[in-house]
Order: structure tokens, then sequence, then C-alpha cells
């Protein structure tokens, strides 16, 4: 089966109803909501988290993406592949209000957002975990977990409420730090993840984009994120777009591939209806026609 | 400080010397034993500085006693208090990972900017020191803009903003010192500087409130950030921009007020306060001394304080024992540098600490 575009809600902006519908996917009681998800199968029934039009993006004479559509519904796992500089990495900056398009819109359940900073992002409920992670060695795990949220006691920081705050997220999330106020310099490249994407999955965001999530994970710490990334989509009320090169593991843990190729999304299914093999395939051809297009045209 | 993960390499020996002191010999036990004991002496680099500073305060009582006088007191808290004000905004400025030459001629011109207020414009004293500071601000806000939004680094930014300053402040001074506005004297003058524990005890006031600010709000929080990992601190949403550009001012106003009080307790305002450069570089060593590390992400208030007393000290002592001036920038040299390359070491420590 593959994809029809649900009627884009946003066509018809009267503002009427728009709420209303809002509303009441909100007040509905989540347990509800999650069986719903669960026995519907996916698409036309499943609202619409995030939707992304005609994302065009340039740097200079570098084109980044030229015409990027994609969809995300509520409480799904998106898998974003495609070859290095394809774009994944500059359009993830942009739905989380790091770069400016230079053209096309975004929505944000059904509602046109134009995305002012990732400060403004963060606020609306869409939250990231770069590639970089974004961590401060100089500073500590807990401070790093509510880095730029922080908890304060006006004027200080409630440093208390971070500390016991932070220990009990990565207890739960069965993160092993043993001593949250150790600077972050002092961890492993799996523990250094895993606070990256605790911080995020503790922002209470409705949209988490993890750009590269498990570049940097050992067996063990991987199979964390994983199960982590498992849990999330059980319970429903969060929409993931995952960044990733490792064709196994977005089979196993997202519930749709996107590719994106010369910036463009060339190929959108679910991954009950693909296989690695198709993935491969498809990323081997791209290469070949690349290569015999190379003399005369230049993508990046 | 606990090590979570079992350390390789330079760590190691601190975690297990730490556990287990040496029992005798000068083997592997006792050299790691020492490895970690100088490196957690390392770690607080306040603490550090401040030995050295008790030291250097041994060993001048020790050569002359009147060291240890009132009097003598006070000529060390009056050199060390105005050029440690300097300092901590320097400290702020530096762990962003920017730096300003500049701030010294804000404190050469602030007092004027003062003088001009009251005496050609007629502006009551308070006012008038606001405005200096204010003018300051918008100084400071300037090599920010400069420096952030144009790009252009901000030493280049503020070396020419040195220049500049000292073109405007001898145009319009003449290059002549003058009096202290009578609209400030009395009250005013004594409080901001001419009292004999005046300077010393602002210090003392603005050390405690930035090293709170530094260490325990969300503006030291981010400063931190910045200037650790600029890219990192921008993913996470924080305006480097906007927390550079305060640190910009930040230092300049502490610059230009730390000028006033030299102007009220010397009792006249002169162009050549400091000797143009002296401040601002008295002010990076102490920083430095201090601990603060010139590219940004780590450095603490008190140890700029810390380290402008050993400054102050090493000047006053050998003032004391009769060693002439000159051979005290050997020792300044010599302290930053040692500084330095301990600052160096210390990092290559750390990271050898990560795994």
């Amino acid at each position: 089966m593959t994809h029809p575009p649900t009627d884009p809600p946003h066509t018809h902006p009267p503002a009427n109803p728009q709420p209303e519908a809002r509303t009441e996917a909100r007040t509905d009681p989540p347990a509800e909501a999650r069986t719903e998800a669960r026995t519907d199968p996916p698409a036309e029934t499943r609202t619409e988290a995030l939707r992304v039009e005609n994302i065009a993006k340039r740097f200079g004479a570098l084109t980044a993406l030229r015409d990027v559509n994609l969809h995300l519904h509520k409480g799904e796992v998106l898998g974003l592949i495609g070859d290095n500089g394809a774009g994944k990495s500059t359009l993830i900056k942009i739905i989380c209000g790091f770069h400016r398009p230079d053209r096309g819109r975004i929505l944000l359940d059904g509602h046109e957002i134009v995305l002012r900073s990732v400060e403004h992002a963060r606020t609306i409920g869409i939250d990231t975990v770069y590639q970089d992670l974004a961590l401060i060695n100089e500073l500590s795990v807990y401070h790093n977990m509510f880095l730029n949220r922080e908890h304060i006691r006006w004027p200080l920081l409630n440093n208390r409420r971070m500390r016991r705050l932070a220990q009990q997220q990565l207890d739960d999330m069965g993160v092993d730090i043993a001593d949250v106020t150790t600077e972050v310099a002092k961890l492993s490249g799996g523990q250094r993840q895993a606070i990256a994407v605790a911080r995020s999955v503790y922002s209470d965001a409705r949209i988490l984009l993890l750009d590269e999530p498990l570049a940097a994970m050992g067996a063990k710490e991987g199979t964390l994120i994983l199960d982590l990334i498992t849990d999330l989509k059980t319970r429903g009320d969060v929409s993931i777009i995952i960044i990733a090169h490792n064709y196994a593991q977005v089979l196993q843990v997202c519930d749709r591939v996107n590719v994106l190729q010369h910036g463009t999304i060339t190929f959108d299914k679910p991954t009950t209806h693909t296989s690695q093999q198709e993935l491969t395939d498809l990323m081997v051809a791209e290469y070949r026609t690349r290569r015999t297009n190379r003399t005369t045209n230049r993508h990046r | 400080m606990s090590e979570t993960i079992t350390p390789t390499g330079a760590g190691a020996g601190s975690a297990a010397g730490a556990v287990e002191p040496p029992r005798g010999g000068w083997g592997g036990p006792a050299r790691r034993w020492l490895r970690g004991a100088g490196e957690a002496f390392l770690r607080r680099r306040e603490a550090s500085v401040l030995l050295v500073a008790l030291g250097l305060l041994v060993y001048f009582q020790a050569s002359t006693p009147i060291f240890l006088t009132s009097d003598n007191l006070r000529n060390i808290a009056q050199a060390t208090g105005p050029t440690a004000i300097v300092a901590v905004g320097m400290v702020f400025l530096l762990v962003s990972g920017e730096i300003d030459v500049s701030v010294g001629m804000v404190a050469a011109l602030a007092p004027y900017l003062m003088h001009y207020a009251i005496d050609f414009y007629a502006v009551p004293a308070i006012p008038a020191i606001g405005l200096a500071l204010a003018i300051a601000a918008g100084i400071g806000w300037v090599n920010g803009f400069i420096s952030i939004r144009l790009r252009v680094p901000s030493f280049v930014t503020t070396l020419g903003m040195f220049y500049l300053l000292y073109g405007v402040l001898l145009t319009t001074s003449h290059a002549y010192p003058v009096a202290i506005p009578e609209a400030t004297k009395g009250t005013l003058q004594t409080w901001l500087g001419a009292a004999d524990w005046a300077s010393l005890i602002w210090c003392l006031l603005i050390v405690g409130i930035f090293h709170l600010v530094l260490t325990q709000t969300r503006w030291g929080l981010h400063t931190i950030s910045v200037g650790g990992n600029p890219l990192g601190a921008t993913e996470a949403g924080i305006r480097a921009g906007r927390i550079k550009t305060g640190n910009f001012m930040i230092a300049s106003v502490l610059g230009a007020f730390a000028g006033l009080l030299e102007a009220f307790r010397i009792n006249s305002i002169d162009p050549n306060i400091g000797g143009g450069t002296r401040i601002t570089f008295t002010a990076i060593a102490a920083a430095v001394i201090g601990g603060t590390a010139l590219a940004g992400g780590s450095g603490t208030v008190i140890g700029a304080l810390f380290g402008m007393l050993v400054l102050a000290e090493l000047q006053n002592g050998f003032n004391l024992l009769g060693i002439s001036a000159n051979s005290f920038f050997l020792i300044q040299g010599i302290a930053i540098l040692v500084s330095m390359i301990a600052n160096q070491y210390l990092s290559r420590l750390r990271r050898a600490g990560r795994t």
C-alpha cells in the first residue's frame, strides 16, 4: 500500500473547526488514544502531527534542499535515510528552528507555523537530539540535561531540584550514571548520547527529532536507545523522526521510511512494505546514476 | 569530585592513588600518588592561587615587618580593588570566549564623561555617574555588535575601540588632568573610593555578586556554555550573541566603575590612569593567573580576585624590599607564563581523564 496523501486539513483555513478538533484530541483520555492508535491501520484516520511542504534551502551556491514534502502522524516513528550530504541534517535543522527555509511551509497539528528560533520550536513542542549532541563538556550532567530549560528559584538556579530530577530521569531510562554532578567531559561516548536523548525525551516534546542517535553507541547502549524509542512509541504521544544509517535498526524501530535524495523525498513506504534489500538497492542505484551524471551535473 | 567510570591513563593515577596512599619507597605507587595529589590540587584552581597569595604574604612578612601593618594592607587593597573589578568583567568575557582590550580605556574615559556631564552640562552628580556607566554599557554593546554581528574577532574589535576611545579621550580632555567635580565631593566621593577601604569593599561586593552570577544563575551557565561549546549552545537554543554582547557590556560597565573609583581615590581625573593599557593587561593577567582559560568555557571570579591579590602583593612587596619596580614585570611575566602552562597541563589531564 502506498501512502495516499491524506487530505491536508490546512487547505481550508477557517479557524473555527480546527482548534476544536485539536482540543478534542488533547482532552481524549490517553488510554483511549492508545488503543485507537494500535488497532487502526496507519494513515487516513490518524491525525497528522507534522507536515512539511515544498521546503527549499540554499547555502550560497549549494542547494541543500530542493523541494521536500514530508508528513508525520501522531505517535509515529519515521525513519529518514539518505546519503551523506543528501540534506537530512539540513531538513532536521529547519524543522527544529535552527535554519529558516527559503521556501515552503511547516504545519504543526494542521496549523502553519513560522519558527523564529530553536527556543521557539522548543516551546511549541519540537525538540532535537543533534548529531553533535550539543552537550557542554564543562558543565555537569544535570546542568546539561536542563540546558536552556533550567529550573529557577529566582534569581538563582534551583540546582537541588534539577539534580534530583536528572537522576530520577536517568534511572527511569536505565542509563547508568552514578553521579549527575559529574562533568560531561568525563563520560563515555554512549553515556553522552544517552544524556542527550534523555534530555529531549523529558522535555515534554510532541515532535522529537533524532539526528543519528545511534552513531556513537556500543551494542548495549544502542539497544538502550532503541528500547527507549520503542517505549515512547507505545506511549503514543510523541511523534519521532529518526535519521539513521543502519537500515536494520530503521526497520526494527520505525513505522515508515522516507528516503531523501538530491534534496527531495524520493521514497515513502511503511516499514512493513519494504526491506533492507530494497533500501540498499535504492541507495546504490542513486550512487550509480550520480556517477554517470557526475561530469554534467553536480548534486550535493 | 567522584569518578563514576573507571578512568584510564592519568585519571587512574588519581583514583587509585587517592584510595591507597603509598607505603614508603619511591616506586610506582608513590609517584602515582604524587601525581594524583597534584591533580587534585590543580583542580581547585582558586585554592592553588590562594596558596600562592598566602605564601607570598608569609614570605614578605618574614622579609619586612611592615608588610602586614594596616597602612600597607590598605595599599595592597587599593592596588587590588579596582583592577580586580575590571578582572571580574574580563572573566565573564573570557569564559564566553571573547576578550576586551579596550576596557582600560573605558576606565580612563568614564571619569571624564562624568566630569563633562557635571561641569559642562550641569547634570547632578548621581545621574552623571549613571550616565558615564550607561555610555560604558553602550561602548560594550558596540564591541559586541561588531564582534558578533559583523564577525570581527573581538581582540581586533576592541583593539580598534581602544585607540578610538584614546583619541576621544585625548581630544576632548586636551590630555590634561582635571579636578574631581565639586558636586561629587563629600559623601559621594568618600563612598565611591576615597575612603580607605572603599575600593576593596566595592571589589568584594562585586566579586561576591558576580561569583554567584557565574555559578548559580542561568546567565552564568549560558556564559560557560557559549564559551565551552558555541555550536552546541546555539543548538540548545541559547542566544550566544545576546550572552556575549551582555558580557561585553558587563565588562565595560565594570571597567567604567573601576575608573570612577580610582579617580575618586586619587582625587583627580587623569587621562593616563593606569598608563593606558596597564589596567587591561593586569586584569587579563589576574584572570589568567586565577585559572580562567583564554579559550573559553571555564574560569572563576574568585580566582581572578586572588590572581589580582598575588600581583598586588608582588608589586607592593618588591617596593618594600627595595627591589627595582622594573623587575616586577619580570615576575608578572613569569607568573602569567607559569599559570598558563599549568592551565594547559590541567586541561590535558582533564582530556586524558575522559574515556
